[in-house]
């Protein structure tokens, strides 16, 4: 069992790695079809054709696509990330910070929503169709419906104009207290549960319900166990691969789908880092941005197929 | 003091009552003049407090800044950087040169050399003595050829930069320039040791605080410099701090709940709203920045004059300043210069919206089928409405306007100065000579009109090089008649910088050359007790 377990994990390893190297090169050839020239974009509408053509020189900029594409990617390899076109600092240090922000916001974010969404899930399947099914669903299919952006401003409006109780402004940075932080990012992660919630809570519930129409369900029934241990016992463990792989996805767009969350609260995550460099053609900085994003989702949907794997006992199991 | 009198001291204070016309209520309530005199300059600036965190939340910054000056083009750069770093030169909210790290400037006769001395006993921030050497560098590395600096384009004139003694710079330019001085006020050229050779984005100058947090596109800021040269009218607070918060209605809600002090750029569809609120003060301060189309002059058709005419007169210029500025602004007259600057012209004829005289021009130009147009929401705010607007207009004069809608991405490089008629925008110069050379005469860098007019080149160079003011301003007033009636320029309105801040700052002044006070509101300002 052992054996073949590792052997389908092996394979998907390999695969990521491939589709790594795909984007890779899809992400160059999408900044070099980008409108616009790199330096020009740096010096803005006040440069002059010296300028430009003396940043140009510096940059590189005149040696052919492919050769900047191997030199980047041998640079990458010797975990050596460049240094950024427009301001000359280090991407890795620049970059790690931006990053760690990200993903701290994602961490506190996903510790609330995903017991949370799973914890309704089940409590919508145990009231089917009566008023706690009704209430769950439509609130949390309300904060869905409504684009991320116009929650934000409804929480910043409310809870941080109005009632004072958090800052609009969610600037972190290095040696911030602990407590600053956490209420410093408060109204984002409050943001991002409501938008991520519905769709993790819909799958774990029509989830569960597929599992529920089964026989041994029924037997368990009859035996006389009560609703919620009979789902969470029972029917959860069985449902588990769809819902794992909603979880994953939104985990996913946690990291990398939060640019506007980012821009509304002057969040400094990595999104706006990244669109900031695609406005100046920073090709090094937003290809290291792309690959970062990349192994993200590619490293949590390779998680979401490995549960899955392990969690179908015909899997683990073969004849 | 009467109530009456209370009432005008607020409004005096909050700047919504001239000087004049203070002192003329003052004195109908019985008030001697001096006395009244020196209330309202109390009122005005009061007595500065030191102390305190001073934050501002601006547009304008993004993850690719630098503290290099020769880099910078945006307003959190050059905002943050009139902090920390000093100019020879400064310019005053009513035009005139004031000096800074010069202490005195005088002219040859001829305006070719220029001598500025220097202050003494500045120190920079890293301890040494700022001294002529470093101002000599300083300007060597921005005119340099081989520098990506934003001011080589104004350094081009200098022929020889040197050191006359330890306190002492002596600058000849190749031709007579009456404006040097107020060149030298670009927020570009701060003075930094060794002239930033040596490390140009160390952040180290000899403004009022010292850098201690630059997190590019985030968060920068500054505590006060204890040995600083001037602290009785400059770094009153103990620590400031710049916000770049990009998104406009994050940048307002900031400003309601207290988490910073000003901000910049509240859009005008919301200024009525906002000055509802008790504790914010918003400011709209008009300035030399405006939105404009240029038309290529050597590019058919728009190098016909009469097909040029008939477009500046199908262009509806306060409809436009209604709808696109919603009234924070003023209307333009086809010339790049109003009264923020020196010597402007005040008697040239305004031009009115005249459909059917620009049906005539445009019939005898004999020009037909469509005049394309390109546009994008990058070129200035609200660009794109802007375009159809004037298409409507156009329509009337029986002028086919074809829009053509370009991405924002690559706008500055690819659509502006090569097509020969698009939306644009610029934020002005110190001076007209300044305006006039970096984008209208024919070697200008920026000739984004391609307008090329011998007249106008050699009043531009003779007007430069005069020292008498009077005849200056005639000159200037010609040039602005070449321009507006024969020049690829449809300048149809001026923008006011509109920017807000809540009822602790105190010592806010009104500055047209740039916003922010110029960039000094932070270094200038101070919080209430």
């Amino acid at each position: 069992m052992n054996l073949i377990v590792a052997r389908l994990i092996a394979q998907r390893l390999a695969l990521g790695l491939l589709l790594l190297f795909a984007v890779s090169i899809l992400i160059f050839v999408g900044t070099m079809m980008l409108p616009g020239d790199v330096a020009q974009a740096i010096l803005g509408q006040s440069a002059t054709d010296q300028a430009v053509a003396n940043l140009r020189a510096e940059l590189g900029l005149n040696d052919p696509a492919w050769m900047r594409y191997l030199d980047w990617l041998g640079g990458i390899l010797t975990g050596d990330l460049g240094t950024s076109l427009s301001n000359g600092q280090s991407i890795a240090d620049s970059l790690l910070g931006r990053a760690g922000n990200t993903f701290f916001l994602a961490f506190w974010t996903a510790l609330i929503a995903v017991p949370m969404a799973i914890l309704l899930g089940l409590l919508a399947v145990r009231y089917q169709n009566r008023w706690p099914d009704r209430v769950i669903s439509g609130a949390t299919l309300t904060t869905i419906s409504l684009p991320d952006f116009f929650i934000g401003y409804l929480l910043i409006y409310f809870v941080a104009v109005k009632l004072g109780w958090f800052p609009s402004v969610s600037t972190v940075y290095d040696g911030m207290p602990f407590v600053e932080r956490m209420r410093a990012i408060a109204l984002p992660a409050f943001t991002l549960t409501l938008i991520i919630l519905a769709h993790m809570m819909r799958m774990t519930r029509a989830a569960i319900l597929n599992v529920m129409q089964s026989a041994y369900i029924e037997t368990a029934e009859l035996k006389g166990l009560g609703g919620l241990k009979i789902i969470w016992r029972h029917a959860f463990p069985n449902s588990v691969a769809p819902v794992i792989n909603v979880v994953m996805i939104n985990l996913a767009f946690l990291v990398v789908g939060v640019v506007v969350i980012e821009v509304i609260f002057v969040y400094p995550g990595m999104g706006q880092y990244l669109i900031d460099h695609v406005a100046k053609r920073d090709v090094p900085v937003v290809q290291a941005c792309g690959l970062i994003f990349a192994t993200v989702y590619i490293g949590l949907n390779l998680i979401a197929d490995v549960v899955s794997i392990l969690s179908n006992p015909r899997l683990r199991h073969p004849k | 003091m009467s109530n009456e009198l209370n009432f005008l001291t607020e409004q005096a204070r909050r700047g919504r009552l001239s000087r004049r016309d203070f002192l003329g209520r003052a004195m109908a309530l019985g008030m001697a003049l001096p006395f009244a005199s020196s209330v309202f300059a109390e009122a005005v600036s009061g007595t500065p407090i030191k102390g305190g965190l001073l934050k501002a939340g601006m547009q304008g910054g993004s993850s690719t800044d630098s503290l290099d000056p020769a880099s910078w083009t945006s307003q959190v750069q050059f905002m943050f950087g009139k902090s920390w770093g000093e100019c020879l030169t400064n310019v005053a909210p009513n035009g005139d040169l004031v000096p800074r790290l010069a202490e005195e400037v005088s002219s040859s006769a001829d305006a070719k050399t220029w001598t500025f001395k220097l202050r003494q006993g500045v120190l920079f921030h890293n301890g040494q003595e700022m001294t002529a050497a470093d101002v000599v560098a300083t300007l060597e590395r921005h005119s340099d050829e081989a520098s990506e600096s934003g001011a080589l384009g104004i350094m081009r004139g200098l022929a020889d930069i040197r050191t006359n003694g330890k306190y002492e710079v002596v600058v000849t330019t190749t031709e007579a320039n009456a404006d040097l001085p107020y060149l030298f006020s670009d927020y570009h050229l701060m003075i930094q040791p060794n002239g930033g050779k040596d490390a140009p984005d160390a952040g180290i100058g000899t403004g009022p605080y010292k850098v201690t947090e630059f997190e590019p596109g985030v968060r920068h800021s500054a505590e006060r410099f204890e040995d600083y040269w001037n602290l009785d009218e400059w770094g009153h607070a103990a620590e400031i701090e710049i916000t770049v918060i990009n998104d406009p209605t994050a940048r307002m809600a900031a400003l309601q709940s207290g988490q910073v002090h000003m901000i910049n750029r509240v859009e005008p569809r919301v200024v009525d709203m906002v000055k509802r609120l008790a504790n914010i003060e918003v400011h709209n301060v008009s300035g030399p920045a405006h939105y404009c189309f240029p038309m290529h002059c050597d590019t058919a058709p728009f190098s016909n004059n009469d097909l040029r005419m008939a477009l500046k007169l199908a262009m509806n210029r306060e409809d436009m300043v209604e709808r696109i500025l919603r009234g924070y602004g003023s209307v333009g007259n086809d010339f790049p210069i109003n009264g923020a600057y020196p010597l402007a012209p005040t008697d040239i004829p305004q031009r009115e919206f005249d459909p059917d005289q620009a049906r005539f021009l445009y019939e005898r130009s004999g020009h037909s089928g469509p005049v394309v147009l390109r546009t994008s929401d990058v070129a200035f705010p609200g660009a794109v409405d802007a375009a159809q607007l004037y298409q409507q207009t156009c329509a009337q004069a029986g002028i086919n306007l074809e829009i053509v809608r370009s991405p924002g991405d690559g706008y500055w490089s690819d659509v502006w100065n090569k097509e020969p008629f698009c939306a644009s925008y610029w934020s002005g110069r110190p001076t007209q000579d300044q305006m006039y050379s970096t984008g209208y005469v024919s070697g200008a860098d920026w000739n984004d009109t391609r307008f090329f007019n011998e007249q106008f080149d050699q009043l531009a160079v003779q007007a430069r090089g005069e020292l008498d003011q009077g005849k200056r301003a005639l000159m200037y007033h010609d040039m602005a008649m070449i321009l507006r009636d024969e020049g690829g320029l449809l300048l149809p309105m001026f923008n006011d910088y509109i920017e807000a801040h809540n009822n602790q700052v105190q010592g806010w002044v009104d500055h047209p050359q740039f916003e922010m006070m110029s960039g000094f509101a932070l270094s200038r300002c101070w919080l209430s007790a």
